[in-house]
């Protein structure tokens, strides 16, 4: 049992040890004895609201302070969460950078393979001609000098491709950057998490000294309500769990599929 | 044939010009939202429009819509690009109009076969 639990618990204790000779004061019409007897449970129960409350507000002072929220406030270095969204903008401009730089590798390298297969058709063409005798010795010169203009491109091209295809290897470098910057984004979404919940947790001791309930129920279902009700055409972007979620489609063989089956 | 692409990440209207441009369609515009797109559909004498759904401003799906909603471009046949995969989003976008609908991730096959269809039917 925590600390909290055991002061809650004693709490509860000193209530019920009370409840019967209160009972009794009341039944014996002794109601001063009884008023005093309220006043001190009052003051009891008080303390135990004053204690939890200072409680919550010294762990949501030091929430405040390790995320260092204060400090952004009063316009120091910027907290945990910018520096966050700062890091994510930064993945996003390294992959972009990335795909854009492995497109133009890819561009690059287009026209020259392009070139090394159309050239060796119409060499082919040609070649056969002179297998068959078909050629006289003029343009067995002209297929010679061809021939040798090729084997010069394809030596050329073929080791700028060969760089090209390096460099594209390495343009892919942004994985790790970026994987190990959203791996700290994480860390600290988590970390945030944690401590969202502990406080809860505190607010809920609160709520109990002070017997208050509330009714998570609705409150939860007034959430999805407004959720609902602002967008509800807005996407979910990529979707991660496509093959157990039902209304999903895992791919493009599913929309055709339900796009026929409605007569689009 | 002119045709219009609008995605806000630059890479993907990169990559589906160059898919466009491998099948033919040399003649090609880009937007990077709804909002600057529609402006341009409604000057530019455009064939056909490729749009993502996600967008910041004016989304793919309200895109659409006015277009279907104005006189000039109702019939503009409209291909939808788009990561967004489910159910009812994919119903809603046939019942506001849209020609073909594909999803993200998509090989070049596979553009390449909706757009030949939507012709097929936008001819026949």
């Amino acid at each position: 049992m925590t600390q909290a639990d055991q002061r809650l618990a004693e709490f509860e204790a000193t209530l019920q040890a009370n409840a019967p000779q209160l009972i009794e004061s009341l039944q014996q019409g002794r109601f001063d004895e009884a008023a005093q007897m309220f006043n001190e449970l009052n003051q009891a129960r008080n303390q135990g609201l004053y204690q939890e409350v200072g409680k919550l507000t010294r762990e949501l002072h030091n929430a405040i302070v390790k995320l260092e929220m204060d400090t952004c406030a009063t316009g120091g270095d910027p907290s945990p969460i910018t520096d966050a969204t700062d890091r994510l903008s930064y993945v996003v401009a390294m992959t972009e950078k990335a795909a854009n730089r492995t497109m133009d590798l890819v561009e690059e390298s287009a026209p020259l393979v392009n070139y090394v297969s159309y050239e060796a058709q119409s060499l082919t063409a040609d070649w056969q001609r002179f297998m068959r005798r078909e050629m006289n010795a003029e343009q067995f010169r002209e297929l010679v000098r061809r021939i040798d203009q090729y084997l010069q491109r394809s030596m050329n091209d073929g080791s700028q491709l060969s760089q090209n295809l390096s460099e594209i290897m390495l343009a892919q470098d942004f994985q790790d950057l970026t994987g190990q910057v959203i791996k700290r984004v994480t860390r600290l979404i988590t970390e945030l998490e944690s401590n969202l919940v502990n406080l809860v947790a505190m607010a809920g001791q609160v709520d109990r000294v002070a017997g208050i309930q509330h009714d998570r129920d609705a409150m939860r279902a007034e959430q999805e309500k407004k959720k609902q009700e602002k967008e509800p055409s807005n996407g979910e972007g990529p979707q991660m769990h496509a093959d157990i979620r039902e209304d999903v489609v895992s791919g493009q063989d599913d929309v055709d599929d339900l796009l026929s089956s409605l007569g689009f | 044939m002119k045709i219009l692409i609008v995605d806000d990440f630059s890479t993907m209207r990169r990559i589906i010009k160059n898919l466009l441009r491998d099948l033919g369609f040399t003649n090609t515009a880009e937007a990077d939202d709804g909002t600057t797109a529609l402006p341009m559909l409604k000057s530019g004498s455009f064939d056909f429009l490729v749009t993502d759904w996600n967008m910041p401003g004016m989304s793919g799906i309200d895109l659409l819509r006015h277009v279907r909603a104005d006189e000039r471009l109702k019939h503009l046949p409209v291909l939808m690009v788009t990561a967004e995969a489910k159910r009812d989003q994919i119903i809603e976008a046939a019942q506001a109009g849209v020609n073909g609908y594909v999803v993200k991730p998509f090989t070049a096959q596979v553009l390449k076969e909706k757009i030949e269809k939507i012709f097929e039917r936008v001819n026949g």
